[in-house]
């Protein structure tokens, strides 16, 4: 048994500590918001925000993250930032297939955290999701826009 | 035999389902369009379904069910919040269909797009809109259905007003419509579609519904937002991996390494069957898989059996010592003549005559789809004797005939969801081996519970169904100008049109679109086509036979302007004299571009150089250029600029989005992608070994939609084929070095 706070409310889940954060949520909570895409942290589709950190929850052991606040891409907008985030990517109509945007807008509200006015260099190092359907050039035009 | 050109992958589409006998001996004589019209689409009708034509799921539509694309109520529900949804025939994967039928429905039905929710329609004869077919695929959706879609629309419009006349009294000429609710501006009433819809489904049908004159459009032709954009912003998306249905159980599946092979023993399947929620361990053909009560428990499980594999019977069996460099060397070995696709004016006269003669080799490899949504299925069995599947799929009737072959059901039994798709690229056809609900079928049959099955990212890698490795071998000659006199080409190898539609044809039209076709006049050439097969499960792939052709062709073709001393821009303009279409784009691009130069010049203190390529595919056409510098060794594509000519523009903002990411995926494929195979398996089982373009590596990218008036073309795959040969053009300008082998990361660069 452990308890995470997710999305600002306890959650008590019956998994194997080192069940990676990615299928607790999916699976076990319901919240398939953050997806699977590789499962070995190479693609970040499955980024949530810990402590307002990036992680990807694919290789993140649930149990490390107890005592921390996991958000994910279901509050999202509930955060001033994210919020932010989400309306840039609709007003740069930036999803084509929409698989991996879910981790590319946590990665974004992430940064923005972070970092309320990215270079063009802290956006590289900070968006390094993959995306099939290649929109990065919409993924960065819309973090300007959410910066700006 | 003047002018002979076999059609694209294209054609097999365009074609209608009417079967015509057409004699061996007159394939040779057919035109181009009498091929479109005609030929292909037998085919299609009897390689696609194998059986009987599907029939509405559920009810019993058969014998003498209506045109598909007329009953309004199978289409359209309109719901009492003034909400429109749609029943599409077309699945959505991020090409924007799902927006594009809004506009175009809601263009004649008089609704704002905004106010649509479209899933896509369950199989029925009704949404057999492709040329009496069903499917997503080939850059057709809208083209195959754009005049079908807006009568739809217009004829609901029209039952609108019947229905209001009716309850108002009043002459039907007196009536308007304004964004969901007819009007009577003399006296001031209205009613909504939704006060109106019971009442306008029971009346009949017009056949001749007027349609809305196109100068007034608001929807159509304009860059209207996606619908689906804030629910892929929020996560509310629901693709087939996030679906459940109640007491399912998880299933997780190894795959023998080689396919064919089959598991013959379990070393520690007591220890697997005590790990943590496990239902049971089942073998499958080909695989073996671990049910559980979470997916991540039946993964762990399935990945800590112990399995040995023996040799089995699988129609696609690959041998033990397979692999892609041996394919590449068989191809490269064979030296048969093949058959002639394209053939014009006389080679041997031409090359004799000739001031200079080159020949190359190119090739390119096997390809994944990598698209980011692992395949999933869930499976259950009704107690009313149907059986459910949710699972990504391209072409709804073809998965229901499949899945009730399987499990012995007639196809109205099966009911097929079809969820939207978290990228597709070709993947969601029906391939041997390569897709899950087969395993989902079985496994919910034997534990009487319904089962999803989803494939790790491992799984996927190891099972896709990729692109087939290419071949080209070129021999050209260039006369005492400097120009082109003479071209022989060979595509050597195999093709899905080829494999899964006609296999009889001397000429496979996947292994020799984007050769074959092209618009440059050249007094005499010949395409030949030289079929060899491959052993893996090959499949479409983004742009198809055009995703690798137009790279070996247009780099000969530079290769031909730097054996005559000609810059390859003004040769390939001058080539296009009699082809006002292609040349206009080519100045357009070059336009775009800032003026056509090909370097090299430096900018901010780099060496640079551009390329350009063009390419026909699809309905469309497109020219390119590329700027390229070389930095630690690697290929740097800082800008492609792409003119696209798709007839006309349905959606100018989605397409530009498509052209953006055709050429992502396009560039991606030029620099980075690639499955070895060694041992009868793939090498690349993820993304760390499998590289796909990078946002680091992403170039700006400059889009020009130029809009001829042509017949409707496609757009979600032109802008893949034109990237490889402008960026391999590019570099050559920079360097001196040709790459004729794909990806170019294989190569080092002089700093």
């Amino acid at each position: 048994m452990l308890e995470l706070t997710i999305n600002g409310e306890t959650r008590r889940v019956e998994v194997e500590g080192d069940t990676p954060l990615l299928w607790v949520l999916r699976d076990t909570l319901g919240l398939t918001g953050t997806k699977y895409g590789c499962g070995i942290a190479q693609c970040g589709a499955c980024t949530v925000l810990v402590d307002g950190t990036a992680m990807r929850s694919c290789v993140t052991p649930a149990d490390s993250v107890v005592g921390t606040q996991v958000m994910t891409i279901e509050a999202v907008e509930r955060d001033p930032v994210g919020a932010k985030v989400v309306e840039a990517w609709v007003e740069k109509q930036v999803a084509q297939c929409g698989y991996c945007q879910s981790g590319q807008v946590m990665a974004a509200t992430a940064l923005l955290k972070q970092t309320p006015k990215p270079t063009e260099d802290d956006i590289a190092a900070g968006m390094t999701n993959l995306c099939r359907c290649g929109t990065y050039n919409a993924i960065a035009a819309a973090l300007r826009q959410a910066s700006a | 035999m003047d002018g002979m050109i076999h059609p694209g992958s294209d054609a097999i589409l365009q074609a209608g389902p009417v079967e015509l006998a057409i004699p061996e001996t007159g394939i040779a004589n057919l035109s181009r369009r009498g091929l479109l019209g005609s030929a292909a689409g037998a085919l299609l009708l009897g390689v696609m379904l194998k059986g009987r034509p599907a029939r509405a799921q559920g009810e019993g539509l058969a014998a003498a069910a209506p045109r598909p694309g007329t009953q309004v109520p199978a289409f359209l529900e309109i719901r009492q919040d003034g909400t429109v949804r749609l029943l599409s025939p077309f699945v959505e994967g991020g090409q924007g269909i799902a927006t594009a039928m809004a506009q175009i429905v809601g263009e004649e039905l008089d609704v704002d797009p905004a106010r649509f929710v479209v899933d896509c329609a369950p199989p029925g004869a009704d949404y057999l809109v492709v040329n009496g077919r069903r499917l997503t695929g080939g850059s057709y959706s809208v083209r195959s259905s754009y005049g079908t879609m807006r009568q739809l629309g217009a004829t609901a419009r029209n039952l609108m007003i019947r229905a209001a006349a009716a309850r108002l009294n009043l002459p039907e000429a007196e009536l308007e419509t304004e964004n969901g609710t007819v009007i009577h501006r003399r006296s001031n009433r209205s009613l909504t579609y939704a006060e109106l819809v019971e009442a306008a489904w029971r009346l009949p049908p017009s056949e001749v519904a007027a349609l809305r004159d196109p100068a007034t459009f608001r929807w159509i032709g304009k860059p209207v937002p996606r619908i689906d954009v804030r629910d892929k912003s929020t996560g509310r998306a629901q693709y087939a991996i996030d679906l459940t249905v109640e007491n399912m159980l998880h299933a997780a599946v190894q795959h023998a390494p080689r396919l064919g092979q089959e598991p013959a023993s379990f070393g520690n399947e007591a220890a697997v069957r005590a790990m943590p929620g496990v239902h049971s361990i089942q073998r499958l053909p080909g695989a073996v898989a671990v049910l559980a009560d979470s997916w991540w428990r039946a993964r762990r499980a399935v990945e800590t059996l112990e399995v040995t594999w023996n040799d089995g019977q699988h129609a696609r069996a690959l041998p033990a010592d397979f692999s892609s460099a041996g394919m590449l060397a068989a191809l490269r070995g064979e030296r048969g003549a093949g058959s002639p696709a394209e053939e014009n004016g006389d080679l041997r006269a031409a090359f004799a005559g000739a001031a200079k003669v080159i020949e190359a080799e190119y090739d390119a490899p096997y390809l994944a789809h990598a698209q980011l949504e692992p395949p999933s299925a869930i499976a259950r069995f009704n107690e009313d004797g149907t059986l459910e599947l949710w699972l990504p799929n391209q072409a709804p009737e073809m998965f229901q005939a499949s899945a009730a072959r399987m499990a012995g059901l007639e196809p109205g039994k099966v009911k097929i969801h079809s969820p939207m798709l978290g990228g597709f690229f070709g993947r969601h056809f029906l391939y041997d081996a390569a897709m899950p609900y087969p395993q989902a079928i079985a496994l919910a049959r034997a534990v009487g519970r319904p089962v999803k099955v989803l494939w790790t990212r491992e799984e996927e890698f190891l099972r896709d169904a990729y692109r087939p490795i290419g071949f080209a071998r070129f021999r050209g000659a260039v006369g005492a100008d400097g120009m082109p006199v003479a071209l022989h080409a060979s595509a050597v190898g195999e093709g899905p049109i080829g494999r899964y539609f006609t296999p009889d044809r001397p000429v496979d039209s996947s292994m020799v679109e984007g050769i074959a076709g092209k618009p440059y006049s050249i007094a005499a050439k010949r395409v030949d086509c030289v079929k060899v097969k491959q052993p893996p499960v090959i499949s479409f792939w983004r742009s198809v036979g055009h995703s690798m052709n137009d790279f070996f062709y247009e780099s000969f073709l530079d290769e031909l302007a730097d054996a005559g001393g000609r810059d390859p821009f003004e040769m390939r303009l001058a080539m296009l004299s009699d082809k006002p279409r292609q040349a206009t784009l080519l100045r357009a691009v070059a336009e775009l571009s800032g003026g056509w130069k090909r370097g090299p010049f430096e900018l901010d203190g780099v060496r640079r150089a551009r390329g350009v390529a063009m390419a026909s595919p699809f309905g469309s056409e497109v020219a390119t250029i590329a700027e390229v510098s070389i930095g630690e060794g690697e290929i740097r594509v800082h800008d492609l600029w792409i003119a696209i000519d798709p007839g006309r523009a349905v959606n100018p903002a989605i397409i530009e989005a498509q052209v953006q990411s055709a050429a992502a995926i396009g560039l991606s494929s030029s620099l980075l992608e690639e499955v070895t195979y060694e041992g009868g398996a793939p090498q690349q089982r993820n993304f760390d070994t499998y590289s796909i373009l990078p946002p680091a590596r992403m170039p700006r990218i400059h889009v020009r939609i130029v809009e001829s008036g042509a017949a409707l073309g496609g757009v979600g795959e032109p802008g893949v084929p034109g990237v490889p040969p402008a960026v391999a053009n590019a570099v050559a300008a920079l360097t001196g070095q040709r790459i004729r082998s794909l990806p170019m990361s294989k190569v080092r660069l002089g700093a």
